[in-house]
């Protein structure tokens, strides 16, 4: 199962856990799952932050590969000059 | 990228494609377009930091001559609230509307209240003087306290704070909160044997770009509208734009000037919407120009900053804690920096046990936009100001304090991921050997050291490889080009292709021409759409390597690509030469059509910039006048594919931090009236200011891009801040926390000290 | 009322009509279409819009076109021969001097009216002549570089 690293200001939607063990095996099954379980975080994280899979920021992770060993972090949006 | 590549044409510096049309002058910027029956538009601004808006009358204004439209709030459509895409984060359309024209209310002293078309510029401004608004002036808030405190006046009435962990229950000024955290933060205190604690504070500053907003729109009867204007992204003009006005993206088509400096403010619309809006009303093209005035009142300011800062040491210099409560002024709409500026605060350094916390605090100024590296600049002036008096405390040298606190490859990052290859060790250890470290400094100098950091980002583009009959190459991409970003993708494309420099051409195309791309910003063109690039070279290429063996009869595994030909593997028959791109450009006819590359992409693997900076300043005890002596910029640029840019990208970083540091700010009166809004007393670096700015490029390759390029455009404005402050606390003996370090300023830290 | 003006524009006699309150930089740019001059603010302070008027630098932003009648005005649309770039626009060029390159014809035609006064300029002669022309982009270093490349050019020595 990937590991899904809740954001700090979002783990009281979580219960307090800092990572949870989501199954999923891409962007959509795993937000799914994740929604099943915690619906106010998930609907906070595709509002707010940006999804950022093993180390990669991605902005529209739609179609992405989850792998079991996958680390996942949601992050504020990054803005560019 | 894996090995070490031996290249032949990328790292050399030879001259930008557009060059001769800068230097003699044939370059069109945004306001070197004119249009036949062209009229001028101009905008009535508000003369009132907060006040709502009671009416509004343009009957005068209609009538007087040469007018032929005027538009105020209530001709835009509604535009329902959505995030901005474009890795532009923070955005909102309904916010962009709002920001482009007020409506019921004005939120700053030069927000937009209503435009005028007529057929000139001085007709148009005696027009405005004939619109009549009647405000109910409300009490404005300028300042991060003043926003925060209890009973402060409302910006936004519908403003309810994200991001806590129990909802707001009242609407207030505090747009968002973010924060992050790990370990245990008293016991690291505890741990601790130096503790630094201060409150830092950066003011509002302006990008600054010498080149003033600039556009020229026209609308047709069949409702198809075209905007030449200067921007770093037509696209995300194109998109703003058809929101603003309710219309769909395709209709409209945008053509990008050369651009005169943009630094993430042109990343935004202003004039492009109005400009349209009154060219459907008069049926004539109409020219938008903001004086230099309505650049500073009404675009990008860079948010001011308050962060309060602690940081624990061990007495052998390892951090063991860290926290910080970091407030950005937002301006008038949410959407500050505050974001990336928490995940940058600590960015450079591993700290097991920290606390941060981000606000994001609506105010009565311009609305926020990004300004190189956004939200880090200010994060970074705190972090390594701190560092720097730690070092100073724990008798450590200051490079050496960093380097045992250092990220590296494979250390996960304060925010969270884990960082691939680095540079920032490599700066620091080239800092420590550069000669202007090691040599001693002159009496009363005060040398500063500063790190800096940026995340760069992808984000999608797209590029065109054309192969012309002669084998010429043109590239077509859709980035405007500007500091020499031309030239890079001309060597990308040359060195992928076996050509010379010279012979490709490459042209930054229109909406509907060049295929869709994210803005000029992030320091993301040379990484992601140099990757685009390259990839639309491979594929041509590729259909080189197949029509060759449809020519020689043999199999495409047969064939191989080198040195730019195609060349017959042993076994293909005797007769087979290598073919060039010239020869199969020759025969593209007869093979199967032009010769046409394409890719697009959404990039992926943008790596991380870190840079160290010294400073060596000079205060005059008397006057409090700041020299600085020298400088030097060290960066990690992945690979420099042009050097001279790369080392202007540090150059000119550097000089706008040392403008920040030093001199500029936005100085309000108590209404909330900008009172410096013009170049003399919005003082920039001037030539006489500065040393020569020397630069050393680091290259640790990005193996997200095929040569190895990492973002530079952003990270060179991070370090100055702190490393001017540190060197100009040293040299007047007295730690300096509150930019701009001005003379009254420095003069009231001596006195006190 | 417009006025009627009769004046000379690199080497070429022009006339034309124009508001009494017109500056030089919005006649040139837009009645006689040479909008290589700038305006960066309009007030004399970014130097974008740097000509010669008779011989002397100046802002056109700060010169009404009226006051032109029967003088001589050099922008830099005239600073190129047909054959060859200027030395400075060819070290500009050289050393990177420029990176969105809106400042650069004001530099160029600063910087040239200085090597004319002062062949051989020391660094802090050129930065202290140049103080009046911003550029936002390059820190200025490459700019004084090519500057003083382009003086050693012309004064016949290896650059
Ligand atoms: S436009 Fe004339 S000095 Fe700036
Ligand atoms: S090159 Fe952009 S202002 Fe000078």
């Amino acid at each position: 199962m990937a590991k899904v690293h809740v954001p700090f200001d979002l783990r009281h939607l979580a219960e307090g856990a800092a990572v949870l063990e989501v199954r999923g095996t891409c962007y959509r099954s795993l937000m799914a799952a994740l929604r099943d379980r915690y619906p106010v975080l998930e609907a906070a994280l595709v509002r707010d932050k940006a999804f950022v899979l093993d180390g990669e920021i991605l902005d529209s992770p739609l179609l992405e590969a989850v792998a079991p060993a996958s680390e996942i972090h949601f992050l504020p949006r990054i803005g560019g000059g | 990228m894996s090995e070490a590549m031996d290249f032949k044409v990328i790292g050399t510096r030879p001259i930008r494609p557009d060059g001769v049309d800068k230097v003699t002058g044939r370059a069109s910027f945004g306001a070197d377009f004119s249009l036949p029956g062209m009229l001028e538009g101009a905008v009535l601004r508000s003369p009132h930091a907060h006040a709502r808006i009671k009416s509004i009358k343009t009957d005068a204004a209609l009538a007087a001559s040469g007018v032929k439209a005027v538009v105020t709030g209530a001709d835009f459509p509604q535009v329902a609230a959505g995030a901005i895409e474009g890795g532009e984060g923070g955005g909102d359309f309904a916010d962009l509307a709002g920001n482009v024209i007020a409506r019921g209310k004005v939120r700053y002293h030069g927000h937009a209240v209503a435009a005028v078309a007529a057929q000139s510029r001085a007709q148009a401004l005696a027009a405005l003087a004939l619109i009549e608004v009647e405000y109910e002036t409300l009490p404005a808030v300028l300042s991060l306290d003043a926003a925060l405190a209890e009973s402060a006046p409302l910006i936004d009435e519908g403003l309810m704070t994200s991001g806590l962990a129990e909802p707001a229950t009242a609407p207030s000024n505090l747009a968002s909160v973010i924060e992050m955290g790990n370990g245990d933060l008293d016991a690291g205190f505890a741990d601790a044997a130096l503790i630094v604690e201060r409150r830092y504070q950066t003011p509002t500053v302006h990008q600054g770009y010498i080149e003033p907003h600039a556009c020229v729109g026209r609308w047709g009867q069949d409702d198809q509208a075209m905007l030449w204007c200067c921007t770093q992204g037509a696209f995300d003009v194109r998109s703003m734009t058809a929101k603003v006005l309710g219309q769909p993206v395709g209709s409209l088509k945008v053509i990008p000037s050369e651009i005169g400096g943009g630094f993430g403010g042109k990343t935004t619309v202003y004039l492009e919407p109005l400009a349209l809006l009154l060219s459907k009303k008069s049926g004539r093209p109409v020219r938008m120009v903001m004086t230099r005035e309505e650049v500073f009142r009404a675009t990008g300011p860079a948010s001011a900053a308050t962060i309060d800062l602690r940081m624990g040491f061990s007495q052998d210099g390892k951090i063991t804690a860290a926290e910080a409560t970091m407030a950005y002024e937002a301006g008038a709409f949410p959407g500050s920096p505050v974001g990336p500026g928490t995940m940058c605060v600590f960015a450079p350094y591993r700290i097991a046990n920290f606390r941060i916390k981000g606000m994001d605090v609506l105010v009565n100024k311009p609305k926020a936009a990004a300004y190189r590296a956004p939200g880090a600049p200010q994060a970074l002036f705190a972090t390594e100001s701190a560092m720097d008096e730690a070092a100073d405390k724990l008798g450590i040298d200051p490079i050496e304090l960093r380097l045992r606190n250092a990220v590296e490859e494979g250390d996960s990052a304060i925010y969270g991921p884990k960082f691939g290859p680095i540079g920032l060790r490599a700066c620091l250890e080239a800092a420590a050997a550069h000669p202007h470290y090691t040599k001693a400094k002159d009496a009363g100098v005060g040398r500063g050291v500063a790190v800096g950091f940026w995340f760069n980002v992808g984000l999608q583009s797209s590029a065109e490889v054309h192969i012309n009959e002669d084998g010429t190459v043109t590239v077509i991409e859709g980035n405007p080009d500007i500091g020499g970003s031309r030239a890079s993708m001309a060597l990308m494309a040359a060195e992928t292709l076996g050509v010379p420099y010279e012979s490709v051409r490459v042209v930054v195309a229109d909406t509907e021409t060049a295929g869709f791309t994210n803005v000029t910003g992030g320091s993301r063109v040379t990484f992601a759409t140099g990757m685009a690039v390259v990839e639309a070279s491979k594929d041509i290429i590729a259909q080189c390597c197949s029509r060759a063996a449809s020519l020689w009869s043999t199999d495409e595994d047969m064939v191989e690509w080198r040195d730019g030909a195609v060349h017959p593997r042993p076994g293909v028959n005797v007769e087979a030469k290598p073919l060039s791109l010239k020869d199969l450009a020759g025969k593209a006819g007869r093979t199967g059509g032009p010769l046409l590359g394409k890719a697009s992409l959404n990039a992926r693997g943008a790596g991380p910039g870190f840079s160290v900076n010294l400073c060596d300043a000079l205060v005059d005890q008397e006057t409090g006048q700041v020299q600085v002596k020298a400088f030097t910029a060290i960066q990690d640029a992945g690979k420099a594919i042009h050097p001279s840019y790369v080392e202007g990208q540090l150059q000119g970083g550097a000089v706008q931090g040392i403008g920040w540091a030093l001199n500029e700010e936005y100085v309000y009166s108590p209404e909330g009236v900008m009172e410096n809004a013009g170049f003399l007393d919005y003082r920039i670096p001037v030539a006489s200011d500065l040393p020569m700015i020397d630069t050393q490029i680091i290259e640790v390759p990005n193996p997200g891009h095929p040569y190895g390029v990492r973002g530079v455009g952003e990270t060179p404005i991070v370090a100055p801040l702190a490393a001017v402050a540190n060197a100009v606390s040293a040299s007047a003996g007295v730690r300096m926390t509150e930019l701009p370090l001005s003379p009254p300023r420095v003069l009231e830290a001596l006195d006190q000290a | 009322m417009k006025v009627h003006v009769q004046t000379e524009v690199n080497g070429e006699a022009v006339e034309f009509l124009c508001d009494p309150t017109a500056t030089l930089l919005d006649v040139l740019r837009d009645n006689l279409g040479l909008r290589g001059s700038k305006e960066g603010c309009g007030t004399g302070d970014c130097g974008a819009c740097s000509v010669e008027l008779d011989g002397a630098l100046a802002c056109s932003c700060l010169i009404l076109a009226a006051e032109t009648q029967g003088r001589s005005v050099a922008t830099i649309e005239g600073v190129a021969t047909p054959e060859a770039l200027h030395p400075l626009q060819s070290h500009l060029l050289k050393s990177a001097g420029l990176q969105c390159g809106v400042c650069t014809p004001g530099i160029v035609v600063a910087a040239k009216h200085l090597l004319e006064e002062d062949p051989n300029p020391t660094e802090e002669a050129v930065r202290y002549f140049l103080a009046g022309n911003l550029c936002r982009c390059t820190g200025y270093d490459k700019i004084i570089r090519a500057v003083l490349d382009a003086a050693a050019e012309m004064r016949g020595e290896a650059a």
